[in-house]
């Protein structure tokens, strides 16, 4: 009786595991929140512990990593039009990202833990500016309706 | 005895360099717009607050916090960010497009020949994607001219279709009366507001 009611817990465990990562998927499809437009040399997302290619393409999430190495360097498109393009030796998160394109309210956070970042900002610092902030290691920047580059040497962890 | 001291003294100034390497120094450069203007940046740290406000207004922090200020220019921009820059993806485009009066697919002959200039648009970039976005004038509710829009866009998303129009995605949205061309009072018919906007990215 014992070992039937752990076989049945483990089924559902099983179920709902399915049930809960197929979801999971469905939820990343639905937040994608840019995609990668340019890409070069060694350049990956990490995503949930996972590191996959940075190839061109490829949708970015909220909670995102983007990493380069030495000879690499990426561009992202953002669903309200920012554009962000890290240099070599750079980590890039995206920590926040929110748009929606009736109002065009929404968020943007990133963080530039180590190297450099080209930004131009889209549609959320134009409605909503208090709204959009970088970070690197030591500043933080708020967004008025502008192009700009971060630098974040070999930063500090 | 000075046998003894010189390799000590040499080994006590190598250990303190190393306990206190210079400190890492990041930097934020603001950079004049694509059309000209020059757009602010607000840069905080723990020590302070500097307001970036003019081309190439640059704002540096040490690891304490410390922000200082300096102007850079675009050769020094470009050796350290150029590779940055250089991946940069292509701008977003908006096209418009008007209908011929009191229709809701027949377009214009001037949005006829824009139509060809969205497809030369979509074949220049790797990974195109597009938004079209419906507007409205101010005639009517907010909530009315939300879904009139999105109306207006998504004949607009058929007829792009049907014209041999794809990208990796096409979606679409309706800004209702927010975003008027014209700037009017509430309740005014304005022709030039009831528009269509295609956004490439």
């Amino acid at each position: 009786m014992k070992r039937k009611t752990t076989f049945l817990n483990a089924c559902a465990l099983l179920t709902f595991s399915l049930v809960w990562q197929s979801s999971s998927l469905a939820a990343d499809a639905a937040t994608a929140a840019g995609t990668i437009k340019t890409s070069r040399g060694t350049a990956q997302i990490e995503r949930q512990g996972a590191k996959l290619p940075a190839d061109v393409g490829s949708a970015v999430n909220v909670n995102d990593r983007i990493i380069t190495g030495a000879d690499g360097a990426v561009g992202i498109t953002l669903r309200d039009n920012t554009l962000l393009s890290a240099g070599p030796n750079s980590t890039l998160d995206l920590n926040k990202f929110a748009f929606n394109t009736t109002t065009h309210a929404g968020e943007l956070n990133a963080s530039v833990k180590r190297g450099t970042l080209a930004v131009v900002s889209g549609k959320i610092a134009k409605t909503s500016p208090e709204n959009v902030s970088f970070n690197t290691p030591t500043i933080s920047l708020g967004v008025r309706g502008t192009e700009f580059v971060i630098d974040a040497g070999k930063g500090v962890e | 005895m000075s046998i003894v001291l010189v390799p000590l003294v040499a080994a006590a100034v190598f250990l303190l360099a190393d306990s206190s390497p210079p400190p890492p120094v990041d930097q934020v450069v603001l950079l004049p717009n694509a059309d000209g203007s020059t757009g602010k940046l607000i840069v905080r740290s723990s020590a302070g607050e500097q307001v970036l406000a003019t081309p190439y207004a640059s704002a540096q922090s040490t690891h304490r916090g410390e922000l200082q200020t300096s102007v850079a220019d675009a050769a020094s921009v470009s050796a350290r960010y150029g590779q940055a820059l250089g991946a940069q993806p292509s701008r977003p485009v908006s096209f418009t497009l008007y209908f011929v009066s009191g229709s809701a697919d027949q377009l214009t002959p001037a949005s006829s020949a824009t139509l060809e200039q969205i497809k030369a648009s979509l074949s220049q970039r790797a990974v195109p994607e597009i938004l079209v976005i419906g507007h409205t004038d101010r005639v009517g509710k907010l909530e009315a001219n939300d879904s009139l829009s999105v109306q207006r866009a998504e004949s607009v998303k058929k007829l792009l279709l049907a014209a041999g129009i794809a990208a990796g995605s096409m979606e679409v949205s309706g800004r209702g009366e927010r975003e008027p061309l014209v700037p009017t009072a509430d309740e005014i018919a304005e022709e030039r507001n009831r528009r269509v906007e295609i956004n490439i990215r």
